[in-house]
Formats: C-alpha cells, sequence, structure tokens
C-alpha cells in the first residue's frame, strides 16, 4: 500500500495492466487507420516518451478527448489525459490559422455579431463554403453556427437583470460562448426556468471562453490564460456560496477537470460549486425544495443522446431524470455513442469523413426511433446531430422550459 | 437519488443480479467503475469441473444448484443471449491453443463437443486473416492435428481489412468484428472457394459484435460444421453479452452508471444507508438493498497488503489464513489459496463485518469467499447463480 503511494505517476499510468479494452471503446480506431488507438498513444506510447521525446507521434492529434477510454478502462487509467498531455509537451506542430480561427470562439463571436445577417448569409453560401474549403481546410460540407444578432450578455443586461433582484436566492451562470453569440434562447430558457423555479440568475464578473477548442488546437498558453482568468471569476462567485450553473457539458468538464489535469490550474476555489444546471434542478426537484406543474398539453417523443463528456462526468442521470419526469413525453434514452463532432474536430477537412462515420450508429439508430426532438446537453453535438439526421436537438433545459407550466410552476416555488 | 436496489459492480453477477430484479418491477441502479471480466471471456461458462468437489464454504451451498441451473438458458435469453449446453453436465471446447477445456454454458459462437477427445473432424480448414496477430493458428493447428484432425491454415487477405492492417497494434478482435459487421458474408463466398474436401471450418470468434445473428448466419451458409475458436482478449462474445445484458437492464428502466466508482458508504444500526460514488460527489444514492458484485482483485472488489486481503469498500469479514507464505503455493500450477479469498456471508448471501451480517448488504460474484474459480472452473457459474439467488433473496415474490 504505501509503496504504491510513492509510486503512482500521473493519470494512473502504470496502473495499466495491457489489457486493449480502452481500444475496443475508442471511436476513432475502426474509422482511421492513422491513430495508433488509446492504449499506443496512452501507456503504452507514454513509456517511450518517457525515455525519448523523440518517440513523441504527431498522430495522437487524431483523439478526440471523448474519454471514452477512461470510462472503459477495468483499471483506472486516464488514457486520455496521458495522451492530452503528451500533445501538451511534446507536440512540435504549430496551429495553423485555420485552427486558431476555429478555436477562437469568443474572439470570433465578437468580431462576427454586429455583422450577424452577413456573416451568417456569407458562411452559408456555398462560394464561401467551396473557399473556405479551399483555403482554409474547413470541410465545405459543414454549416457553421449561425450567429445571434444581439449578444445574451447583452439581452440580459436590457431584459432581465433588474427583475433578478426580487429573488433572494440566486444562482450563477456561466453561459459560455455558444449562449452568447450563437444561441441565446437557451440562456433566456434558463433563467425563465430557474426563475419558475424560484431562483434568480446572475452572470459572472466577466466570464472568458473556457478554452476547450484552445487546448483541442494546441494552443495551451492561451488556453491557461483564460483558465487562469476564469478561476478568478468563478472562485469569486463560489467564495460567496453561489452555486454556478451551466448549460454545456464540454464547459462544465473543461473547467471541472482538465483546468486541473492538463492545464495544472489549481480550481478548488470553485470545482466543487461548478455544476450543470439539470443537476441543481433535479437535486432541489429531489428534496422537495421545488415542485414542478407540467402543462397539460404537452407532447413529445424525446429522444435523449448523452455527450461523451456527460458520459465521463457521469451526470446523464440528471438529465434524463428530468425528461422522464414530463408526463407527456414519450422517452428514450438512445445507446452511448459519440456522435464524432468533437467540438471542432469534424470542422477540419481532414476529419470530416471519418467524423461521419463515426457518428453513424447514433445517426441510425435516431432514424429507427424517429423522435420529434432530441434531447443533449451539448452544442457541438447538437451542429452535428441536426447537420446529419435534420431533427431538432434541444438542451434538456429548453425541454424543460416548454413542457413545465411556468406560471403555475412560479406560484409553488416562492422562497422566503 | 433513491432506488429499491444499489449494485456496486456491473459485471457478469452486477447485471444479472440487476436485470433480475428489474424484471420483478424493482428499480435499479448499477454503478460500475470500468469493463470487467466479461471481456476476456473465452465465450463459455464454467459451473464446475468434472468430479470436483463443492466445499463446504461454498457459494453453492448457500442455494439451490439443480433449480437454478435450470433458470439460467431462459434467463439469459430474456435478454437476447443464446446459451447452449445441458445444464446438468459439462461439455468441451477448444482453446485458442488447441487444447480442450470444459465448461457448462457455451455462447452462439463457442461449440459444445461431448466429450474431451470428441473429434472434430477428419479434416479441418482453419482460417485467419494476414497480420491478425490475435488469432494463433499455428498453434491451434498443432494441437488439432494431435487429436487426430488434419488440418489446413489459410489466410484471406480481404480489402476491406486493409484500412485495419496500417495499423497492427490496433488490429485487434474487436475491431476486426466490427469490419465483418459488413463484410461476413464475402468470407463465406471466399472461403466457399478455398475449400479442398474439408468437412469442418475453423474461423476466430470475430462475428457478430452486436448480434449473434451473424454467428448463426455463417454457420447456415455452410455444409460443412463450423467451428468458432476464441482469439487474445477482448472477446468479442463476452463483450457482445455484457452488452446485451446491460442494454436489456436499461430496457427495463435500470439506470446504468458507467464509469463511475462507489467511494464511501454510511451504514447506521446494521444496515446500509447510502453509498457516495466519485462522480455523484455529496449526492449519495439511497436504497433499501445494496448488492456488492465488485469482483476479485483483478476488478478490485478484493485487495490485499503484506499482512492482510480486505475488501476496500465496506471493509467486510475476508476468508484469509493467517501469515502471508499460507496465502500461496510457490508451485505456480498448484491450487492457490488466495484465490479461495473473498467476502464472508451468512446463508442469504448477506456480508458480514465483524462477525455479524449487515442486514441489507447482499454480496454476489467472485468477490464472494470460498470458490477458487481456476481450481473448480466456477467462475462464471458463481457470477450468475449467486446473483439470482440475491435477487431473489431480496424481492421474493414473482412480478
Ligand atoms: C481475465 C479473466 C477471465 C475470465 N474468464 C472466464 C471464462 O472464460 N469463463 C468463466 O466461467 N469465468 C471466467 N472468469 C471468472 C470470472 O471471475 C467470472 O466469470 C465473472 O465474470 C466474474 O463476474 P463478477 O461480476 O463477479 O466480477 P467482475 O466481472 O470482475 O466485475 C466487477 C465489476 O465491479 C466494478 N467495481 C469494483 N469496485 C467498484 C466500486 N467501488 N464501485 C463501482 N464499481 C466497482 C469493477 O469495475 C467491475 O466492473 C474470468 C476471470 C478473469 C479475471
Ligand atoms: S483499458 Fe486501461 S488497463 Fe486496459 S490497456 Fe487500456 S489503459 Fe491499459
Ligand atoms: S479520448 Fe476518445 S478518441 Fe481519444 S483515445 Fe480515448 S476513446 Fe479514443
Amino acid at each position: 500500500m504505501k509503496m504504491q503511494e510513492y509510486t503512482l505517476s500521473a493519470h494512473n499510468f502504470e496502473e495499466c495492466m495491457k489489457c486493449t479494452v480502452c481500444t475496443a471503446y475508442c471511436p476513432v480506431v475502426p474509422a482511421n487507420p492513422h491513430y495508433p488507438g488509446p492504449k499506443q498513444a496512452g501507456p503504452d506510447g507514454e513509456r517511450l516518451r518517457l525515455k525519448d521525446p523523440y518517440f513523441f507521434d504527431e498522430m495522437l492529434k487524431y483523439c478526440l478527448n471523448c474519454k471514452r477510454c477512461e470510462v472503459a478502462c477495468p483499471s483506472g487509467v486516464n488514457v486520455a489525459d496521458i495522451i492530452q498531455s503528451a500533445r501538451i509537451r511534446y507536440s512540435k506542430s504549430k496551429p495553423k490559422l485555420r485552427d486558431r480561427i476555429l478555436a477562437s470562439t469568443d474572439f470570433m463571436g465578437t468580431a462576427a455579431r454586429p455583422f450577424a445577417p452577413l456573416v451568417n448569409a456569407v458562411t452559408g453560401l456555398g462560394i464561401t463554403k467551396s473557399v473556405l474549403d479551399a483555403t482554409m481546410a474547413i470541410d465545405r460540407h459543414r454549416t457553421f453556427p449561425k450567429y445571434a444578432g444581439k449578444s445574451f450578455e447583452g439581452w440580459f443586461k436590457r431584459n432581465a437583470a433588474a427583475s433578478q433582484e426580487q429573488f433572494k436566492e440566486k444562482v450563477a451562470y456561466f453561459h459560455g460562448c455558444y449562449v452568447n453569440y450563437n444561441y441565446p434562447q437557451l440562456g433566456k430558457d434558463l433563467v425563465a426556468l430557474m426563475n419558475a423555479l424560484g431562483f434568480g440568475v446572475e452572470l459572472l464578473d466577466k466570464e472568458k471562453c473556457c478554452g476547450v477548442a484552445m487546448i483541442a488546437n494546441g494552443m495551451y498558453d492561451g488556453a491557461r490564460k483564460h483558465a487562469a482568468h476564469n478561476e478568478k471569476v468563478l472562485g469569486k462567485a463560489a467564495s460567496s456560496g453561489r452555486k454556478i450553473l451551466t448549460t454545456s457539458t464540454t464547459c462544465t468538464f473543461t473547467m471541472r477537470d482538465e483546468y486541473r489535469e492538463l492545464l495544472d490550474v489549481d480550481n478548488s476555489s470553485y470545482r466543487d460549486n461548478l455544476l450543470i444546471a439539470t443537476k441543481f434542478i433535479y437535486e432541489k426537484v429531489n428534496s422537495g425544495e421545488v415542485k414542478l406543474v407540467f402543462r397539460k398539453d404537452y407532447k413529445a417523443k424525446i429522444a435523449y443522446h448523452t455527450p461523451c463528456h456527460m458520459e465521463k462526468l457521469g451526470w446523464g442521470v440528471f438529465s434524463t431524470g428530468l425528461l422522464k419526469m414530463i408526463p407527456g413525453a414519450e422517452f428514450t434514452i438512445l445507446d452511448s455513442n459519440c456522435c464524432g463532432i468533437a467540438g471542432t474536430y469534424g470542422f477540419k477537412k481532414e476529419n470530416y469523413a471519418v467524423s461521419q462515420e463515426i457518428g453513424k450508429p447514433l445517426f441510425d439508430q435516431i432514424a429507427r426511433i424517429a423522435p420529434e426532438v432530441v434531447a443533449c446537453d451539448c452544442e457541438t453535438c447538437k451542429w452535428q446531430i441536426e447537420m446529419s439526421t435534420g431533427l431538432p436537438v434541444k438542451n434538456p433545459v429548453s425541454i424543460l422550459a416548454e413542457a413545465l407550466d411556468l406560471e403555475a410552476t412560479a406560484k409553488l416555488n416562492q422562497h422566503e | 437519488m433513491k432506488f429499491d436496489t444499489v449494485i456496486i459492480g456491473g459485471g457478469l453477477a452486477g447485471l444479472t443480479a440487476g436485470l433480475r430484479l428489474q424484471q420483478k418491477g424493482k428499480s435499479v441502479a448499477i454503478v460500475s467503475a470500468g469493463q470487467n471480466a466479461l471481456h476476456f471471456s473465452s465465450g463459455t461458462f464454467g459451473v464446475l469441473n468434472e468430479g470436483a468437489e463443492i466445499p463446504e464454504n461454498h457459494p453453492y451451498m448457500k442455494l439451490n444448484l439443480e433449480g437454478y441451473l435450470a433458470e439460467v438458458i431462459p434467463f439469459f435469453a430474456s435478454a437476447g443471449v443464446v446459451l447452449k449446453g445441458n445444464p446438468l453436465k459439462n461439455s468441451w471446447r477448444i482453446t485458442p491453443m488447441g487444447k480442450r477445456q470444459e465448461a457448462r454454458f457455451f455462447m452462439e459462437d463457442a461449440d459444445p463437443l461431448e466429450g474431451k477427445d470428441t473429434l472434430i473432424g477428419k479434416k479441418a480448414l482453419v482460417v485467419s486473416f494476414p497480420g491478425f496477430l490475435d488469432f494463433n493458428t499455428s498453434f491451434l493447428a498443432a494441437s488439432l492435428e494431435k487429436s487426430g484432425t488434419a488440418v489446413r491454415i489459410e489466410l484471406l487477405a480481404l480489402p476491406e481489412m486493409d484500412r485495419l492492417r496500417e495499423n497492427p497494434s490496433e488490429m485487434r478482435s474487436v475491431n476486426v468484428a466490427r469490419v465483418m459487421d459488413r463484410a461476413w458474408n464475402k468470407v463465406v463466398s471466399e472461403v466457399k472457394l478455398l475449400l479442398k474436401g474439408e468437412d469442418v471450418i475453423v474461423l476466430p470468434q470475430v462475428f457478430g459484435l452486436k448480434d449473434s445473428a451473424i454467428v448463426s448466419a455463417i454457420r447456415e451458409s455452410f455444409d460443412q460444421k463450423v467451428l468458432f475458436v476464441g482469439t487474445m482478449p477482448p472477446s468479442v462474445p463476452g463483450m457482445r453479452t455484457q452488452m446485451k445484458l446491460k442494454q436489456s437492464f436499461e430496457a427495463a428502466g435500470g439506470t446504468f452508471l458507467m464509469g463511475d466508482e462507489v467511494l464511501s458508504a454510511e451504514i447506521s444500526s446494521e444496515r446500509v444507508v447510502s453509498v457516495k460514488t466519485r462522480n455523484l460527489g455529496d449526492h449519495a444514492l439511497e436504497a433499501d438493498a445494496f448488492i456488492l458484485a465488485s469482483g476479485s482483485y483483478f476488478s478490485k472488489g478484493l485487495s490485499a497488503t503484506t499482512e492482510e486481503v480486505f475488501e476496500p469498500l465496506f471493509g467486510l469479514d475476508v476468508n484469509f489464513s493467517e501469515g502471508r507464505s499460507s496465502w500461496y503455493d510457490a508451485d505456480f500450477y498448484s491450487a492457490q489459496p488466495f484465490n479461495n479469498f473473498g467476502v464472508m456471508t451468512d446463508e442469504k448471501f448477506r456480508a458480514l463485518k465483524e462477525g455479524k451480517p449487515v442486514l441489507n448488504l447482499y454480496a454476489a460474484g467472485s468477490v464472494l469467499g470460498g470458490a477458487d474459480a481456476l481450481r473448480l472452473g466456477c467462475g462464471a457459474g458463481v457470477a450468475i447463480l449467486s446473483g439470482l439467488a440475491v435477487a431473489d433473496a431480496i424481492a421474493p415474490e414473482s412480478k
């Protein structure tokens, strides 16, 4: 026992017993023969790299960082952490301009938003897509997430901030780039929902992009800067006792686990206060603190897709638990499969085919079930599933906001 | 979160108990820290080696052995897993090394031979794929020839496999099986062209990862007998069985928390009140009954220091002997006493702590003491039968 404590190295690397179970669950291995696979890229390769960095293999960039290998490993090895930290330590390749653009979600958002109609029209044009494809290697099949004309933050300040004062209990909300620039409706749904449950919503003191796309694209210094900034603002909210809610699994996972494991940013100041909104709500309903009144006329056939990072967080039960409460819902949980997009990965021309092949079992199952709406807590899964199945994808928070009688719910939840 | 039963461990024992309880109308959550021993399965379930005596403290002594054995095939059928074999008598399989090994139940792509010396045929064609190292055709051929069958080996080069071959380290059974989901009928037509009067075809277990229908379709495509032989792990039939059990459990309404680990438990007046997990943090899982199905040393259900063998989660009583040198036999191939160590229980499989049963904590599967699976060949049998028995102890009434 004692001795093992001293021999344990980062990410449980030496716990590997070479069973190849991780390889059996990696979605990239069957789709891309150039990827060495989690066992080889992870613990096996690490033994060589520790001897000599010469053995670092640039093909590690094909890892989606989906963490499915870690979820499957019988021995508790953090395989994907080993792979990603090897990229951080050894990769010599510089991110391309394309990668920088794809990764700079908040900069792009700020720059593009005022010209939203124009940008949307231009990025939606066949000719633009062909040019991006040819000049930037951004695959022409991709639909760009649309930029909203008004940011969520702007809307919140003008329309919601003042009315939050009436609530005694408050939560903080990390909305992320996607809600701010592309899909403010989700943020509005969250505010409406939390208000109906009796909680006021506060924004953080200037959040920054969580940095997940920077990590994926090799921009580690930028990611560390964002992490250090967010640690301060999230830490500040947490120190005043606030729970910090999110509506994106990937932002949550990045700020909760990747800051600590990959970027060496100590996030203990807020780690326990950060949670996905559905977990917060489920716990309140479960303890009887909050009551829900559903609309009698709400009917929908819903299929829930568990994003890879939700699988890793292990919090899917909260989202599905809430959706199962909707009386008018016909509800299915889809099999555990990766959708293939993995953030910016699937946008790159060289990954497009692989990305679609990885997602195929999921798309096929959705086609068989033929739901009216796919529920999912991740924005990039949403793009991928909408593009590949033609069905609308909604965050469970939005579905709840639609299914609840918000007025009647609000009457029951006036906390003292 | 509150359930009727919370199960710690999602291997063969945990899934069996969970599915049975869910079928009886109970609400069940299974927490599983990672994948399990089924991924290394031979494609067969052992119950007890021929001629072996069941020791006094063996889990079988606490259950109606014949009654439960009769239930195994229909129970797995209810989860979409086809099992073959005589529930009361062992048959024989061919190991990846070409040896004969006894077992009780056979998954669809394992083939029960009646006796240890049953000839598989006069002439066998053993088929594999170039670059697939996890199926050792020459060992297999040598052993089959020794037992009286003439063998010819053919390597089948399919263009569908070219992409896999670019990455030799990942050319494993499961990845071959993914290709075979699309290419199996090509294997059939190519093998037909290769046959030169053989009466038996031997193929690796790399077909039907998601659905064993492919396995039966291959058998039906030939007039000759088709035998499937195990590969190095991961095991395709084992993974398929695990997937089917898990899917049936979830389809019946069960909650499966994959990749999460139970870290602590609250015990009060001889009952487990709740457990906490790594992912759920302070959000405890409450239940009326708990099942410990955390496996043996391999799955960390049991652990050891130089002084003691212990059960890490609840600190339950373990039947290890005094003095470390009494735990093992220096002769590697002898029975190893440490394989006999495990959690002690009362007659109803309720786990003992300081000599007294924890009233709502049951133990099932290879975490149990008294069953040396290696010596007695009883690994899967203990997992399945104790899983069923524990579920019935928790919910005696049938639905
Ligand atoms: C490599 C190997 C190959 C085998 N092959 C065969 C075979 O071919 N035929 C046969 O009859 N028998 C075989 N056996 C015997 C085997 O023990 C049984 O067949 C059976 O699969 C054991 O099932 P189980 O559910 O008891 O344990 P396991 O399959 O070991 O499952 C235990 C599970 O509990 C989880 N767990 C442990 N602690 C915690 C915790 N604190 N929180 C959450 N989860 C936890 C583990 O992660 C694991 O998933 C084999 C055993 C091994 C180790
Ligand atoms: S699953 Fe875990 S123990 Fe097995 S090879 Fe992969 S990292 Fe190693
Ligand atoms: S994180 Fe995902 S893509 Fe990367 S090695 Fe693990 S399973 Fe494969």
